[in-house]
């Protein structure tokens, strides 16, 4: 086996496989350097940065190069780790590197603050887990993958609980591990259907069983509930919300941007390649489910107040909206629209790779602002432009680019997505034809409230007068922090900019998948996905458009306005003075869309006395779903483990007589 | 010597083993108890010889020999001086009172009488009527731990629960390979040492083997 990991030139899938053992390695040498702090920051996590930019490099390799396998010498007897790197995979290994890259540099120096103790083994867990998550890329059989899998929940949980001294995040750890592991049991009765009783779980044999309609509708709704689970589908979203804010911000940026799609990249890998047929009514539920999870995700991101919380429920509207479109694909691809599947495929992978991007970026931007404030309640934030000018520009290109608006990466994916909907009328199935209009409304709603959303976050975070005096004391985040952000944002715009070539470069992804490509009927500088004449998008001469716009108006404002400046007191419509508490608050800013959507909601409000002089004001809107859902399921299974406890007696002779009882039962069973 | 006459010498000794089980059921005293214990291990150490003599199984002479050692000499000399040390050679006082106990274990010996009768007939072995009373000295063992209250005497039923196991599979397949009684041998020895650490954990920490004081443990 060494002499075929030493063959030159290696296949991408062993230079993928000798990145995860550097990480292995780095992670626990980073034990090793304990007592350094200095080593920890300025060597491990940029090393670790380094790994995750070899990734992307192998990935943009392996997607042009032929799928590549190799068989390693580790695992059970008889049970090696089969790895294997197709277009898919390679994909998904960039958008792991790309992201990972940036967050990784950001967190050498987020993380300089930390004691040494803690910081090595944060560092050994952050390692297996970009470890365990490229692995879940490569696995190519079932054992492999779960092992992959394992390891990435335990290492995820690990950096969630880092904090571990607060009960409230043992709390959300807990929550996490349970749901993770829920999931997990489902994924591995995925792979006992797939199997289909041969007893082999490598997927070369999975991809050849012949699966009966009804066993192949298990596995995909077994895979669908076990990578929902991963992806906080609702209703299994309930961790996100507290997983997010409990881990440290580049923690949190890695398992948004980054985690949640390996369960996408699970969810098309079972059902497009190890599944031989694939049912139009998967397609129809993926779809419902995922513009549910978009609506719930954006309504309730619209009504939070602490600025990680939005995030992740933002995270779950975006994951609605690539099951969604994961769903359409399934549906236009089981209707023999191949150009459409393809099209609608284009726009999810897309969109999973841009909300890597923009996801990431936001996370670490809270990072910097928790850093520099030591807040992440919005009702004590504001105005940090001023303070903080490199976080809240950066953070501004993710907000736009996760808002949607051109010419950033947001766009585009979302764009190409309401083209593939606006297809639907050539669906031969005629409910399907009068459904979906309605589904690419809600679409449209979601992306329109995620806009929404993101003023609200920037808002109320970055612009406006502090509302707490000891936020003028808030720093600018460190160099590596600004390089770590400037890269995310970066891929933000540079995604957004150049749609034709990352379209043609998505190709053999789709290929793979869809058995067709998506033409671009435009050039290099004009995208047109189905047909130049319906609809067609140049970012390049639009933001040129834009960016001489805005570089006219100034020079013109400059050059007639400035030459005539007179100075005295505005009118002040009646406010002689203005103070912080007079902006609008987070959950003002929610309360529209809290009023509207109220149903979904428990909303806890605790309003001031009008004649208080120091008047304090607290809302949550808490998920319903929780206590309808949650709260039985927990009430259930708490009453029947006292009920089992009650056999617990603590005499050693009640114990006896159970295994004597038993003994007997048997002994008369099996002599019967 | 006929094998007739083997046969029966050994089932004598089977016999003698039931008895003795019953004895300890009865008994009260720890160190009667301890006596009782290594009568039962001289019993099986007879038998087995025999059975080894009478069938040329050789291996069963390792067998009787590992058990005269350990069950008849070393665990009761060990008992012994542990009972000396923590002075508990008083009146054991049962749960439930001693003919209610020997009445259930009378039910318990038909029982496995009544068990081993389809199994013996497929064995095929000289003392394969045995397997009932092997049988019945393990239920009857597993009933004394039930019964006492004190840490020896559970662990002497422990014990004599493995000489039944012993002799159910020297009477139902000519014993277990040499390999798994000396694995057997080693667990043993390995449980009652462990076990005697614990009663004086036990007495430390509770002053008393009582282990009524248990209950405390539990989790509320």
């Amino acid at each position: 086996m060494m002499a075929t990991l030493s063959l030159l030139p290696p296949d991408p899938v062993q230079w993928a496989w000798g990145i995860v053992l550097f990480w292995l390695v780095l992670g626990f040498a980073a034990l090793l350097l304990q007592g350094s702090q200095h080593l920890l920051t300025r060597l491990v996590f940029p090393l670790g940065a380094l790994g995750a930019l070899a990734i992307a490099g192998v990935g943009i390799a392996g997607m042009l190069l032929p799928a590549s396998a190799v068989i390693l010498p580790i695992g059970l007897p008889d049970l090696p780790f089969h790895l294997r790197l197709d277009a898919l995979s390679a994909f998904f290994m960039v958008l792991l590197g790309g992201a990972a890259f940036g967050i990784t540099v950001y967190a050498s120096g987020y993380f300089k603050s930390m004691a040494s103790g803690p910081l090595a083994l944060l560092a050994l867990w952050y390692h297996l887990f970009l470890a365990g998550m490229v692995t879940v890329l490569l696995a190519d059989d079932a054992y492999a993958f779960m092992v992959a899998w394992e390891v990435m929940a335990l290492s995820s949980y690990f950096l969630v609980t880092t904090d571990h001294k607060i009960p409230e995040i043992r709390r959300a750890g807990f929550l996490y591990l349970l749901i993770a592991h829920v999931g997990a049991v489902s994924l591995l009765l995925t792979f006992g259907v797939l199997q289909g009783g041969h007893g082999d779980y490598t997927f070369d044999t999975m991809r050849l069983a012949e699966m009966t309609p009804f066993w192949a509708s298990a596995a995909y709704l077994l895979a669908l509930f076990g990578f929902g689970a991963k992806a906080g589908l609702v209703p299994m979203h309930v961790w996100l919300p507290e997983a997010h804010p409990a881990a440290p911000s580049p923690v949190s940026a890695l398992m948004s941007g980054v985690m949640l799609k390996t369960a996408i990249y699970g969810l098309l890998r079972v059902t497009f390649d190890l599944l031989n047929i694939q049912i139009g009514w998967w397609g129809t539920l993926a779809l419902a489910l995922g513009l549910i999870t978009a609506l719930y995700g954006v309504i309730f991101a619209a009504v939070q107040s602490d600025m990680k919380r939005l995030l992740a429920w933002s995270s779950i509207e975006n994951i609605g909206i690539l099951l969604a479109a994961f769903g359409l694909t399934l549906i236009f691809y089981t209707d023999g629209k191949g150009a459409l599947a393809a099209l609608t495929l284009t726009a999810m992978l897309y969109h999973a790779l841009n909300h890597a991007f923009f996801k990431g970026l936001l996370f670490i931007g809270t990072g910097s602002v928790l850093h520099a404030t030591g807040v992440r309640h919005m009702g004590h934030l504001g105005g940090l432009m001023r303070f903080m000018p490199w976080t809240a520009w950066l953070t501004l290109i993710g907000a736009l680019a996760i808002a949607g608006l051109p010419p950033l990466n947001g766009f585009v994916s979302e764009w190409l997505l309401l083209q593939a909907f606006l297809m639907t009328p050539g669906l031969t199935h005629p409910y399907l034809n009068m459904v979906i209009p309605v589904a690419a409304a809600i679409v449209a709603l979601a992306a329109a409230l995620a806009a929404y959303v993101m003023v609200k976050f920037f808002g109320v975070v970055f612009l406006g007068q502090p509302r707490d005096p000891a936020l003028h004391e808030a720093h600018e985040a460190s160099w590596p922090e600004r390089l770590g952000m400037l890269w995310l944002a970066a891929g933000c715009v540079l995604l957004g900019l150049f749609p034709a070539q990352v379209i043609a470069w998505l190709a053999p992804v789709v290929r793979l998948l869809s058995n067709q490509t998506l033409v671009n009927d435009g050039n290099w500088l004009m995208l047109a996905p189905v047909s130049a004449e319906r609809a067609s998008y140049a970012p390049l001469i639009f933001f040129a458009v834009v960016a001489v716009v805005v570089l006219l108006t100034y020079l013109w404002v400059r050059r007639v306005y400035h030459g005539r400046v007179r100075r005295s007191d505005p009118w002040d419509c009646g406010y002689p003075e203005q103070d912080a508490r007079m902006q609008d608050s987070a959950e003002g800013f929610g309360q529209p869309i809290r009023q509207i959507f109220e149903v979904f909601m428990k909303v806890e409000r605790e309003t001031p006395d009008p004649f208080d002089r120091k008047p304090h004001y607290s809302g949550a809107s808490l998920d319903k779903l929780w206590f309808i859902l949650y709260e039985p399921i927990a009430r259930v299974t708490n009453w029947l483990s006292q009920q089992a406890g009650r056999l617990q007696h603590g005499r050693i002779q009640w114990y006896l007589i159970y295994s004597f009882a038993t003994l007997i039962f048997l002994l008369i069973f099996t002599t019967r | 010597m006929s094998l007739t006459y083997h046969l029966q010498i050994v089932n004598l000794l089977a016999a003698l083993l039931l008895l003795i089980s019953f004895a300890m059921l009865s008994q009260r005293r720890i160190a009667g108890l301890i006596t009782l214990f290594a009568w039962q291990g001289a019993a099986l150490t007879a038998s087995t010889a025999l059975v080894a003599w009478s069938t040329g199984q050789h291996h069963l002479y390792y067998s009787a020999a590992i058990t005269l050692v350990l069950k008849v000499i070393a665990m009761p000399w060990y008992f012994f001086r542990i009972v000396k040390k923590l002075d508990v050679d008083r009146d054991v006082e049962p749960m439930i009172n001693i003919p209610t106990t020997m009445l259930i274990g009378i039910v318990l010996v038909i029982f496995a009488f009544n068990l081993a009768l389809p199994i013996s007939e497929l064995s095929g072995t000289v003392m394969r009527s045995t397997l009932g009373i092997a049988l019945a000295c393990v239920l009857l063992a597993f009933l004394m731990m039930i019964t006492r209250r004190k840490a020896i005497p559970q662990v002497i039923g422990f014990l004599a629960m493995e000489n039944g196991l012993f002799f159910a599979a020297t009477s139902t397949s000519y014993g277990m390979p040499l390999v798994v009684e000396l694995g057997v041998a080693l667990d043993v020895m390995v449980a009652v040492f462990v076990l005697s650490i614990f009663f004086f954990q036990i007495r430390e920490t509770f002053d008393s083997l009582d282990l009524k004081h248990m209950e405390k443990l539990k989790e509320r």
